[in-house]
């Protein structure tokens, strides 16, 4: 049976962690179909045809899928499952929001954030902030899984998968959607971007966040922040890394004032190389970081923003 | 309108966590528990409803062994009126937590059910949405902001790109996130006062829920561990390395 990849988009494109959600979907079974539930979902049904693995794109039309209610969205989840071994969504804002309600209405587990697929039934999940690594089996005869895409190499694209249109389930007439404030930038979105720059509450004010911002901009780099900085209100909440924030696994993740808890380790740890810049040599965040600069970063960060300027 | 919270026992957030030598599960002996800090954010909200004149009624529950009376009671010190404990010694997967809430729900008819958004041990995310699609309510995940009224609760949720309004009917599911108001701490005197609230302590069986695991733990594992690095002493150094070593910039 085939494996169901449920595919969050913004109308025009699905997601970029739906093709490393599909990558991971092709190691349950080799045959992969992704849902596109939405009002006008047109040319995001046909980014999801053109990743590579997708054999079929189900599109599904229907104006209660417009703003992605998960009480609207899960009945058609739970029609579409008993045709599938597995659901799969991007351990993400969406997924987290949407699966668990369609395992529930179909009795089954889930899986959350897997990490690894071991077999198709047996997957390893980070638990305690990644802490420990469990590896756990389903016995559910329908597998609810949602995966970390920074784990999954995303599919290619190039791919052109066939699309079929199918009936959308309506609205349950429960809750409805009242508008959005997103932040708006320019910047790569965090979760894929390359290089990472990341501010704590040793940065003090929003103001000091700009800062960074220049030297993120001059890296071509995301920005994140750790949990007490978007506290104190220096950066909006989607900025968070960590444990109970964004996962991120980046080239190069640059910490800067930030002491390095393991609920801010539980979403950087897995970056290929980590800088941390801090005053206190004694911060625990210079365990895991490759290189480790101590001092004021009122005086580092300029400092490194015009030496890598001059190339 | 009663509200219904939900208060998980679980290892506290500043315990450095040790894999058992066996690799069947984490070191609990002699370990410090605490509230899930998620529920503790849900506790919070509740008591500030009832302050608002907008609950009537707190009830804090708990599943799990003897010891999330103690859970519990720090629920009733901080404000809640009182407890429904379901006691057993099983493991408890969400979808499980789920049915013994939605159980303990039907019982009682609460307005509202607040839990956190995710427990900190075992980091699933999943046991409100479960709840709510149990019993066919909205869901309001990941709360930042909630305002209740005239049957309604608008909510501001923390998604991925920002903050996103939606309104739900009531009654209604809602999970905390880490901004929707800072906990308080209990009190001395409302800490004695909760030892004399009650605590109604139930089975799973009389509940009529089956709580077997769907998923089977084979092992638990130590993480990779981060080979260490280097301290570099100026800027200068610390690009050349991230230029030539590294190769990354
Ligand atoms: C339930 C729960 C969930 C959580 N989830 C997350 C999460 O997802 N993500 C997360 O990040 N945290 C999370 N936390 C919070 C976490 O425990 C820490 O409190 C938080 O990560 C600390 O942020 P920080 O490092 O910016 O601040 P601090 O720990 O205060 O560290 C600031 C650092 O800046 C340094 N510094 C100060 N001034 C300077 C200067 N001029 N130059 C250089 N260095 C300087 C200091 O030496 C210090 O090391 C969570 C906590 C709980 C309880
Ligand atoms: C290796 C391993 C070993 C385990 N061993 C045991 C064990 O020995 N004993 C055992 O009891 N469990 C055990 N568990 C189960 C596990 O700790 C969780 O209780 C269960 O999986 C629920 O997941 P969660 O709390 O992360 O759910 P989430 O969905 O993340 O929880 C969200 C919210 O649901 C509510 N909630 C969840 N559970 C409860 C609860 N029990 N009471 C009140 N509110 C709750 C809280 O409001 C919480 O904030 C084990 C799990 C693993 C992986």
């Amino acid at each position: 049976m085939a494996v169901l990849v449920v595919a969050a988009h913004d109308g025009k494109t699905v997601r970029a962690n739906v093709a490393n959600a599909v990558a991971a979907a092709a190691q349950m079974d080799p045959e992969v179909h992704v849902l596109v539930a939405g009002s006008n979902a047109g040319e995001a049904a046909q980014s999801a045809a053109a990743i590579q693995g997708v054999a079929k794109v189900l599109q599904a039309e229907d104006a209660a899928y417009a703003n992605w209610l998960a009480e609207d969205i899960a009945p058609l989840v739970v029609k579409l499952a008993p045709g599938y071994s597995h659901v799969v969504m991007a351990a993400d804002s969406v997924g987290k929001n949407v699966a668990p309600r369609a395992a529930a209405l179909l009795d089954v587990a889930q899986v959350s954030e897997a990490i690894q697929v071991v077999s198709p039934d047996t997957f390893v999940r980070p638990i305690y902030a990644g802490n420990a690594m469990a590896t756990v089996q389903s016995t559910d005869k329908i597998k609810i899984v949602t995966v970390r895409p920074t784990n999954f190499k995303a599919a290619a694209g190039g791919g052109s998968a066939a699309i079929e249109q199918i009936a959308g389930t309506g609205s349950a007439g429960l809750s409805s959607f009242a508008g959005a404030e997103l932040s708006k930038s320019e910047r790569p979105e965090l979760t894929s971007a390359k290089i990472v720059v990341s501010g704590g509450r040793g940065l003090q004010s929003g103001e000091n966040f700009k800062m960074l911002e220049t030297l993120a901009d001059k890296l071509g780099a995301g920005l994140g922040a750790s949990r007490a900085a978007v506290d104190a209100g220096y950066v909006p909440n989607d900025y968070q890394v960590g444990q109970t924030g964004k996962v991120v696994a980046p080239d190069l993740y640059i910490a800067i004032g930030i002491s390095g808890a393991i609920q801010h380790l539980a979403g950087m740890k897995d970056s290929k190389t980590i800088v941390a810049i801090n005053k206190d040599e004694e911060a625990p965040i210079f365990q895991v970081a490759d290189y480790g600069l101590v001092g004021d970063l009122f005086q580092i960060v300029p400092e490194l923003t015009a030496a890598i300027e001059k190339k | 309108m009663k509200v219904l919270v939900a208060v998980k026992r679980v290892i506290d957030y500043n315990v450095k966590i040790r894999v058992k030598a066996d690799n069947t599960g984490v070191e609990t002996a002699n370990v410090k528990m605490s509230m899930n800090p998620f529920d503790e954010i849900a506790v919070e909200e509740a008591i500030r409803m009832k302050e608002k004149g907008a609950a009537t009624e707190i009830i804090a529950f708990s599943a799990g062994p003897a010891q999330c009376q103690e859970t519990i009671r720090t629920a009733l010190a901080m404000g809640a009126d009182r407890g429904v404990l379901v006691q057993t010694d099983a493991e408890l997967q969400p979808l499980a937590v789920a049915k013994l809430l939605k159980a303990v729900v039907d019982k009682e008819q609460p307005g509202l059910v607040i839990v956190g958004k995710q427990a900190i041990d075992d980091d699933s995310n999943q046991t409100g949405q479960m709840l709510a699609a149990l019993l066919g309510w909205s869901v309001g995940t990941f709360a930042n902001k909630l305002n209740v009224a005239d049957g309604t609760v608008e909510v501001k949720r923390e998604v991925d790109g920002g903050l996103e309004n939606i309104k739900i009917k009531m009654p209604a599911v809602i999970t905390t996130d880490l901004r929707l108001n800072e906990p308080r701490y209990a009190s001395l005197p409302n800490i004695m006062k909760a030892k004399k609230k009650p605590i109604e302590t139930l089975a799973p069986d009389a509940l009529g829920v089956d709580v077997a695991p769907r998923l089977k733990t084979l092992k638990v594992e130590e993480p990779p561990k981060r080979k260490s690095g280097i301290k570099v002493k100026t800027v200068a150094e610390l690009v050349e390395k991230l230029r030539n070593e590294a190769g990354v910039i």
